[in-house]
């Protein structure tokens, strides 16, 4: 049906194919660029830095939203995901730099966790029926206080007080891989990692069975109960997956910034939900997929790194990034 | 006695539909007057016409002999009409007092509450009512009795001279109904006039002055109470030939073992009264047989076919065996299991996800078929879902279509489409026609058939009269929860259907 309109090559096949959300998205990515292009910081813009730079930026943002994604598509939100970051990049720093764990033990211990904080806030919301919005505010809370709690509210770098007096540890070679730059220095490698989990939540989300048990669940919740879709444990996983995709991004937030601050990532779970948003994935569940997380993310990266590079302070990029975010919604909407 | 109101020559349509056909009602100062007709008889419809909430109507209505047009309840409230809805108006959260003066509270200057005199009047209207209520008491903490009576309260308050009571004593018990007619005499005699709509035979002779009937939209007739004698107004409300076409039956071998024997079921009211939804009911189903379940508004067909199901929240007691196994209705997940499909009375709210595409939604009860380990078989679905629909005769531009961009009838051949991929035995369908086009029902007719030859049992509520009389090998009738009839295909008339529904027990019942 598509495919005929369009080739009628008139106003009516544009129409037709800006119904598709994906393509809705692709054109505010292209605007967005094409901004980029018109106010390209005497050629910044057309520098690939520019570009690796800003995908390394907006990477641990991305993985957030991969998690945020299935949560929303089930119909929920996950306020936690900020304070899960910072708690974990506490727990990383605190491994790997000052108990000097392998990461083979310290990753996946610090994924468990992850996992673990976002199965409490599902089990709340599937077994004692709490409002997504409620259960992951207090479970953003809690994951704050622990995260100042195990690190006494200091940030975990490399000097460590001990009973013999100041100690320097050295970084973990992990921390050094996970913020080296490869292919000769054209890719930062948090941003495989964020590909990598895109990767993964495509797979849950369109490959699994499990992943249309979201879609249910998002579309109609009771239909999908009285369909015999396992409603509680769906949710649990979809939190638990946020939560762990919160846990690798904390890990990426303590090796970049080469320590574990219990303040990190302070309000990164609104900047996940404007990407998922941004990107056309409904808020009222059901509809969007990983795609559209993807062009999101660009989307939300380039606005920023656009406004960066042009010198606009801080202010006015906040300022204008709300508005942007309330014109693309918009846009979204109308064409539905 | 004046008359207060008239409603002359009424039409409406939906949607091309015509629901009211040239009706015409009056209603005279101190007179009960009952509306009385089967489900879809049109009862409802010319209320909410007289309330206000649908404005795009032929005819035209009279009040005290002056034209009005309302064009919202607002306005009809205003011009002195009150509703008393089965649901109620009133909000859970927010104390008496606050109620009864939502959207008119006495404010003075900069909108600041005259709380005193406001609490004064509302004494005054919970004596006049004769409930003894404090002003402050959460209404969510009242029993539904006593909030249909605030919701009477409010009426009066807005000195409402025309008052609409759609099934008011649904909730009530015994004591309290008695305490309503009081009320009602007493309206009566300060010259108020009620328009009253109940399916209970026992009611209506108590209360009615004048009976109107009415029937698939029209208007049958007008009387006075004392010279409709019961059997002549249940033969006014059925009245009509068994016109429609159905399919022929086809004759289906009677195995000797039951598909489902249910003994003494009962589940407790949904919404809290400690009055059960559906109260002690057993029957027996055989494969390949089709029981029909008839029953007004308010029988406990769909609570029966939802607790059966194991979707209520509240426990069902009561002993089933299927397949001559024990079996608990514990969550729709071990029913669907156990080889049990239920399609619900509202397809858009409980039936389909209408944002997502066909595919997603036929094959939503059957998703472990069409995958291995967790991993979907995309392909397998697919297949699935277009074996169904052609089956079914579904008809859609695309599979990958929003089941929302579909008509009513080809979405309920979707929900179909769902319970026919996962395989079931026994099938429970709530008003599988509702709102579908005779071209989809014809094929939803034969689709029972077809499912009763491969020993399928199934239990069917359809508030429909020839279409339950046509389709059901024997029909159980529910009244308040309880059974109050059973037919067999050639016993069944709709006249003994309905009076049954009324809660007629019929004779040879009791002997």
């Amino acid at each position: 049906m598509i495919r005929k309109s369009a080739s009628d090559g008139n106003a009516a096949g544009l129409v037709h194919l800006l119904a598709r959300p994906s393509a809705r998205a692709l054109l505010a990515l292209a605007l967005i660029l094409a901004v980029g292009a018109i106010f390209n910081a005497d050629g910044a813009f057309f520098r690939w830095d520019t570009h690796r730079d800003m995908l390394r930026h907006i990477s641990r943002f991305g993985i957030l939203a991969c998690g945020m994604t299935l949560v929303i598509i089930s119909g929920g939100i996950d306020l936690a995901v900020g304070s899960v970051l910072g708690l974990t990049a506490v727990l990383s720093a605190l491994m790997m730099i000052h108990w000097q764990w392998h990461p083979l033990v310290a990753v996946p211990v610090c994924l468990l966790i992850g996992a673990a904080s976002g199965a409490v806030s599902g089990g709340l919301i599937a077994r004692f029926r709490i409002q997504p919005f409620i259960a992951t505010l207090a479970m953003m809370v809690f994951a704050r206080g622990a995260a100042k709690y195990i690190s006494g509210g200091r940030k975990i770098a490399q000097g460590v007080e001990t009973a013999s007096g100041f100690q320097f540890r050295p970084l973990p070679s992990f921390f050094d891989l996970l913020n080296a730059k490869i292919f000769l220095d054209n890719v930062a490698v948090v941003t495989l990692v964020f590909l990598g989990c895109l990767a993964l939540s495509w797979v849950v989300l369109d490959r699994l069975r499990v992943g249309r048990y979201l879609y249910a669940i998002g579309g109609n919740e009771t239909a999908a109960r009285l369909s015999g879709v396992p409603v509680g444990w769906t949710k649990v996983f979809a939190y638990a997956m946020s939560g762990l995709f919160a846990a690798v991004a904390g890990i990426c937030q303590a090796a970049q910034e080469t320590q574990g601050d219990p303040e990190a990532g302070v309000s990164y779970e609104l900047t996940a939900i404007a990407i998922v948003v941004i990107g056309g994935t409904s808020l009222t569940g059901g509809r969007g997929g990983m795609v559209l997380t993807l062009l999101g993310t660009l989307t939300i990266g380039y606005l920023e790194k656009i406004l960066s590079i042009n010198a606009v302070s801080e202010a006015g990029r906040l300022m204008l990034t709300g508005a942007i975010i309330v014109s693309a919604v918009l846009f979204q909407r109308s064409r539905r | 006695m004046a008359t207060l109101l008239s409603m002359e020559h009424i039409s409406i349509a939906f949607s091309g539909n015509r629901v009211l056909q040239d009706v015409s009602f009056t209603l005279r100062a101190g007179e009960t007057h009952l509306l009385a007709g089967e489900n879809g008889a049109g009862k409802t419809t010319l209320m909410r016409i007289l309330g206000g909430v649908y404005t795009d109507y032929e005819g035209s209505i009279l009040i005290d002999g002056v034209q009005v047009r309302f064009h919202s309840p607002v306005d009809a409230a205003r011009r002195g009409v009150a509703m008393i809805h089965q649901e109620l108006s009133l909000i859970p959260s927010m104390t008496v007092l606050d109620n009864l003066f939502l959207g008119r509270e006495q404010c003075g200057p900069g909108g600041w509450v005259r709380f005193r005199r406001q609490q004064a009047a509302c004494r005054q209207m919970l004596a006049r009512v004769g409930l003894d209520l404090s002003p402050h008491t959460w209404v969510g903490d009242l029993p539904m009795s006593a909030r249909q009576m605030l919701e009477i309260a409010k009426a009066l308050s807005m000195n409402a001279r025309v008052i609409v009571m759609d099934e008011p004593t649904s909730s009530l018990t015994a004591p309290e109904v008695e305490r309503l007619f009081s009320l009602i005499a007493e309206l009566k005699s300060e010259g108020r006039g009620i328009v009253y709509i109940t399916h209970k035979m026992e009611e209506i002779y108590r209360v009615s002055d004048r009976i109107t009937v009415l029937r698939d939209g029209a208007l049958i007739d007008t009387r006075s109470a004392s010279e409709l004698p019961r059997e002549e107004l249940v033969r006014l409300m059925v009245g009509r030939e068994l016109t429609e076409q159905f399919p022929e039956r086809p004759s289906v071998s009677r195995a000797d073992q039951p598909l489902l024997e249910v003994r003494d079921f009962t589940v407790p009211d949904p919404g809290g009264s400690p009055r059960p939804a559906v109260d002690s009911v057993s029957f027996t189903l055989y494969p390949g047989e089709i029981l029909g379940i008839g029953g007004l508004q308010g029988s406990g067909a769909s609570e029966l076919l939802l607790g059966l199901f194991g979707a209520l929240d509240s426990d069902s007691r009561g002993e089933v065996l299927l397949e001559g196994r024990p079996y608990r209705p514990d969550s729709p997940g071990d029913a669907i299991s156990r080889g049990i499909a239920c399609l619900t009375n509202d397809r858009k709210e409980t039936g389909l996800a209408l944002c997502l595409d066909i595919v997603a939604n036929a094959t939503m009860a059957s998703l472990r078929k069409y995958s291995r380990s967790g991993i979907r078989r995309p392909a397998l679905e697919r297949a699935a879902a277009e074996h169904a629909s052609r089956r079914l005769n579904l008809r859609a531009a695309s599979l990958d279509m929003p089941v929302e961009q579909l008509s009513g009838g080809n979405q309920q051949k979707v929900v179909l489409a769902k319970w026919m991929l996962a395989d079931p035995r026994l099938i429970l369908l709530d008003e599988p026609t509702r709102g579908v086009d005779v071209g989809a029902k014809q094929e939803i007719y034969r689709l029972l058939f077809e499912w009763s030859r491969e020993q399928i049992g199934i239990l069917l509520i359809t508030s429909e009269m020839p279409e339950l009389l046509a389709l059901s090998d024997r029909i159980m009738v529910l009244h308040r929860g309880r059974v109050t009839g059973w037919f067999t295909r050639d016993t069944a008339t709709p006249e003994g259907v309905l009076a049954a529904a009324m809660g007629r027990v019929p004779e040879e019942m009791i002997a």
